[in-house]
């Protein structure tokens, strides 16, 4: 049962050879269109092990249609020379000519021919040499005479650049047996179907091989987004490690929630408008714990529970301006704040994960919004040794086990400490948080006992998420410019387990 | 260049690079422009924000040299001069401006080239850094012989004060001055300090040549130069602590070049009420810790001696005194950032190298506890990706347009919070609703296959007066679908399986769920409805209004669902 006479015809051909044959010399044999003999090879190579069929390609040099007239009469400037007599032709004439323009120049660089300017009716072309050699038509002449590789590889592009010849190349197949070869062919199965199992048909059939290199239809679905994966996963992580996750949904704040009480100065850079989003309405806030608020003010202008304090004057004005929050250490003073207000004092471990504004210079790693991750424990005699265990123990969980620490400054930490771990891609040490011991001076304040500590870290959620990724522009991972299909191909989250490399980056 | 990395790291430096000054150049302006610079090798080095001490070369060896026990911290003295002490009598016209002024001399200082860079460098640190851009602290510096006491410091009004500022050829009005310096890329960050004001602050001598004229320029006739022996320093600021501190932090640093090492001449302030005081302060104070509360707040078990010797190594003199546990410390004045006894702790720390401290785990046994509302978010995100839409992030701020004008409301309607101080308009407001976040995120994708089903669950923020700052977050679900038909079947469609998932049964009653018919200007007429939940409107769904798909920059009808998801939980 084979489909059309092409493929009998081949079919028997092949059984009559010796060895194979070749579909370019079978097409011309029978007389067909090379296609056609393709189609044949092609239709059988699909029903398996019938035939074997190699693709084989050749290169020839072929003449144009402008190279092939060339062969006939003559390159263009042998043309021209021919046509000026010995008393010289008017150029204005010669252009007329239909090889003037293209041979005129030729002959000209060639030094064939010269133009006198000065000649009395125009400018007038006469022959420099009696006879010449016509090299470009002898040269399309070897190729027609199938001797092209008599000529020189630059020979060929020069011809070939002035569009006089060109490289075809031909492909054919050297067609042989198959393991399972047979003149008389059936037409095989392509799916299993409901009939066949009924009737038992697909016991005597044969089925069409699948093509398993071949992809499969992605189902249709909906995507989280990575870096809330990550998100996701920071939870997890947190949760695993008895933390509780403090109530973060409020984006606006009081400088005070967000500097004041945190024993940050009045006049410290970060409450600059350069660095922080101020607001216009509500400009302010409406209710300070007034309280508190009078203790916090004692201890920044005249110190106090132990301090020396700042010593400036503390404006209340400047403590009510409201504004998009820059840490979320704000949310983490009012949630001591509110601990130091049940008594007795019981420890906790709190954790957070929600957006912080800054009103920075925007670059590939800095946007005026990003996600900060913090984590809070706070209990009797908490010590420096026990901060940096649990940061081991939180930074084992995300895959990061080479760690070092680094002294550092930050205004409401003492001891304070960056934390540093190795990265394998890069090479170097490379920051990938900030640490320390709340100060007395902001704890104390809110009401905590004095023998408290506590200690908390902090990090934010897209830069441990870009290395991870290797994503070296933010935007390419939030905002509402990103690629969906990068969401759509994005990977599960497992921070523990080792990524494939990311894509070096090339060299600018 | 290794070594001393590590050295850094340990003292809580980082350095930064390591280049030279030709690199720098090249590397800003190209290597045509850096052909003539220096190849001298520059180490940049981060110091942290409150070390003032360690912000000038002098400072950062002396710094390290104690640390690494080569030298002992020196002392630094305050001394009275043979003949007359230096006066700077502050006039009262100064109260509302700029009250405060500090002054000491260093005396037979031997400056070379570098050390002169040096001591320019420092000051322009400081400017930046402690002395807020001058706002709080200005520093003057004179050559003393061109001079002649006692000061005045006063103010005066602009067009009264007339002077040869710094590095030009004659004479300026304080006015004249102000307008000059309008283009001049360094001074002209420093106007705002006085522009506005009545009267300018302002320094005299006896014969009545300006020194300077705070916080702007100091005049040309007592400018110093490598040569200069006898230096007046002068402090003026907002901010009286901060004046004191940055005195003493010049005077401590380059006092070592003078030739009573570490000694600086006193000048005599005359403060308006007529009472006077001598200047710099050069305090040392005396602080007491425990050694068992040092060990106690590191994590670890050192002997009252050897934490002593380990402050000492901080530039923090240390002895045990009194029961063998009292640890007593002398705090130079160089080191004004220890205020607490924690600031204490922390530099024993650091001596004794954070990175061989043992690690230990708290024994704090807590249970843990989600919020409620980000609970309920994370289990909805995964049903809202199983019912086949993908999540998007977008940003929290926006402008006013995307939330009003393009979605045909006026911004008074939206009770958005605005913000004051907005480098671009992407910053204007915070978000009151998801939906334009989505739709840009749309706009963006325009080449991707439709449809396109997106979905995003996050906070908007809104003005309530309820709350203590006036304003409140509310969680919201966005979700929208945009093809060549609009869907609306799709969207509703999800509601009735968020609903499903929130366990709200469809009807009105028995705190059931129901879709009204309504309408809103972001949506066509007759294809919105607004959602009653348990009772309570939370949201709305319909076709978006061609208007709103046209100002978004999109050309396919699209439906959309926004609710509050609070009252669900």
């Amino acid at each position: 049962m084979a489909d059309g006479p092409v493929v009998e015809l081949l079919l028997r051909r092949l059984e009559a050879s010796d060895g194979g044959l070749d579909s370019a010399e079978l097409a011309a044999e029978l007389g067909m269109e090379h296609q056609a003999v393709v189609g044949a090879v092609k239709s059988l190579q699909a029903l398996g092990e019938v035939i074997e069929a190699e693709l084989r390609s050749t290169k020839r040099w072929e003449l144009t249609a402008e190279g092939e007239e060339i062969a006939r009469e003559g390159s263009h400037e042998a043309r021209v020379f021919r046509s000026i007599p010995p008393e010289g032709l008017a150029q204005s004439e010669l252009m007329r000519l239909p090889s003037g323009k293209v041979g005129f120049s030729k002959a000209m660089s060639n030094k064939w021919i010269r133009v006198d300017k000065s000649a009395a009716d125009g400018p007038r072309v006469f022959r420099v040499v009696d006879s010449m050699e016509d090299e470009v038509q002898r040269r399309l002449q070897l190729v027609q005479g199938g001797q092209a590789e008599k000529l020189g590889e630059k020979e060929r592009s020069e011809l070939r650049k002035r569009k006089l010849l060109a490289e075809v190349t031909l492909k054919t197949y050297w067609v042989s047996k198959g393991s399972a070869f047979s003149t008389s062919i059936s037409k095989q199965e392509t799916e299993l179907s409901p009939e066949m199992i009924s009737s038992g048909s697909w016991r005597d059939r044969p089925f069409k091989p699948y093509n398993f290199l071949a992809h499969g239809v992605l189902p249709d679905s909906g995507h989280l987004h990575p870096l809330l994966k990550v998100r996701s996963q920071f939870r997890q992580i947190f949760l695993e490690m008895g933390f509780t996750e403090m109530p973060t949904d409020n984006f606006i704040e009081s400088s005070f929630w967000n500097f004041d009480a945190l024993f940050q100065p009045q006049q410290h850079p970060a409450r600059d408008q350069h660095d922080t989003f101020f607001l216009r309405d509500p400009a302010e806030a409406l209710q300070l714990p007034m309280d508190y608020v009078q203790r916090v003010k004692r201890t920044h202008s005249q110190g106090g529970y132990g301090s020396q304090g700042y010593k400036y004057t503390w404006k209340l004005d400047e403590a009510r301006k409201n504004l998009l929050r820059t840490h979320t250490t704000s949310a983490s003073a009012r949630a001591l704040y509110r601990l130091a207000q049940k008594k007795p004092f019981t420890p906790v471990k709190y954790f957070s994960i929600d957006r912080v504004f800054r009103n920075e210079t925007l670059d590939a790693t800095h946007l005026a919004e990003f996600h900060q991750i913090e984590g809070v424990v706070a209990d009797h005699g908490l010590t420096l040794g026990h901060l940096m265990g649990v940061l081991r123990e939180f930074f084992t969980k995300l895959g990061i086990t080479q760690l070092r620490f680094k002294p550092a400054y930050n205004p409401y930490t003492e001891p304070s400490m960056e934390v540093f771990s190795y990265h394998q891609g890069l090479k170097k040490w490379v920051e990938v948080g900030n640490s320390g011991v709340f100060r007395p001076e902001m704890l104390l304040p809110m009401g905590l006992p004095e023998n408290v500590s506590v200690i908390a870290w902090g990090l934010s959620l897209e830069r441990p998420t870009m290395i991870k990724y290797g994503i070296n522009n933010i935007r390419d991972l939030v905002g509402h410019k990103v690629n969906l299909q990068m969401v759509y191909d994005s990977p599960l989250c497992r921070l523990d387990a080792e990524l494939r490399p990311p894509p070096t980056q090339e060299a600018a | 260049d290794e070594e001393f990395d590590e050295l850094c790291f340990e003292f809580g430096l980082e350095l930064d690079e390591i280049t030279s000054e030709k690199e720098i150049i090249s590397k800003e302006q190209g290597t045509v422009k850096a052909a003539g610079a220096s190849d001298v090798v520059l180490y940049k080095i981060d110091v942290p924000a409150n070390r003032y001490d360690l912000l000038c070369l002098e400072g950062l060896v002396r710094g390290l040299q104690v640390f690494k026990e080569r030298i002992k911290a020196p002392v630094y003295k305050r001394v009275m001069p043979d003949g007359k002490i230096q006066k700077l009598v502050i006039t009262e016209e100064t109260a509302k401006i700029r009250p405060f002024a500090v002054a000491a001399v260093l005396r037979n200082i031997k400056f070379t080239k570098d050390r002169y860079d040096s001591f320019i460098e420092l000051q322009e640190k400081l400017h930046q850094n402690i002395c807020r851009k001058r706002a709080l602290v200005a520093i003057g510096t004179h050559d003393l012989d061109t001079l002649s006491g006692p000061f005045t410091y006063t103010a005066k009004r602009p067009s009264d004060i007339k002077f040869k500022p710094l590095n030009k050829t004659k004479e300026y009005t304080a006015c004249e001055l102000m307008n000059i310096y309008k283009t001049d890329n360094h001074l002209k960050h420093y106007l705002h300090i006085i522009e506005n004001k009545p009267l300018y602050p302002v320094i005299y001598d006896s014969n009545g040549v300006v020194l300077s004229m705070p916080p702007i320029i100091n005049g040309d006739h007592s400018r110093i130069t490598v040569n200069t022996r006898n230096i007046f320093i002068e402090c003026t600021g907002t901010d009286f602590t901060k004046a004191k501190i940055v005195l003493d932090i010049i005077v401590t640093m380059f006092s070592e070049y003078c030739e009573n090492q570490f000694t600086v001449e006193a000048a005599e302030v005359v403060f308006p009420n007529g009472k006077s005081s001598t200047f710099p302060e050069l305090a040392y104070r005396k602080e007491m810790v425990r050694a068992d509360l040092i060990n106690k707040k590191v994590g670890i078990r050192e002997t009252p001696e050897n934490l002593a010797k380990l402050l000492t190594r901080m530039y923090l003199k240390s002895e045990v005194i009194g029961d063998g546990n009292q640890i007593e410390i002398e705090i130079p004045p160089t080191r004004a950032d220890i205020i607490h006894a924690c600031d204490i702790v922390e530099d024993a720390a650091i001596a004794y190298g954070y990175n061989n401290i043992q690690m230990t785990l708290p024994k704090t046994y807590t249970i843990a506890n989600q919020f409620p509302l980000n609970k309920l978010t994370e289990l909805l995100r995964y049903d809202m990706a199983a019912a086949g839409f993908t999540e998007v992030l977008t940003f929290a701020l926006c402008s006013q347009e995307d939330i009003a004008d393009k979605l045909g409301l006026d911004i008074s309607a939206t009770k958005a919070v605005h913000i004051s101080n907005p480098k671009t308009a992407e910053f204007q407001v915070a978000r009151t609703t998801l939906l334009p976040g989505l739709l840009k995120t749309i706009a963006a994708n325009r080449k991707m296959p439709l449809p396109l089903k997106l979905f995003e669950i996050s906070d908007i923020v809104i003005k309530d007066s309820n709350t203590d700052v006036g304003a409140k977050n509310s969680r919201h679900l966005c979700a929208v679908y945009y093809n060549k038909n609009p869907g609306f079947e799709i969207i509703h469609g999800l509601l009735d399986r968020i609903m499903q998932l929130l366990d709200v049964p469809p009807g009105e009653d028995k705190g059931g769920y129901v879709i009204k018919a309504s309408e809103g200007p972001a949506f066509f007429p007759g294809r919105c409805a607004e959602i009653f939940a348990r009772g309570q409107s939370v949201g709305k769904l319909g076709v978006l209004h061609p208007d709103v798909i046209t100002k978004f920059e999109l050309t396919m009808p699209c439906s959309s669902l926004e609710i509050n998801i609070g009252p669900f939980l």
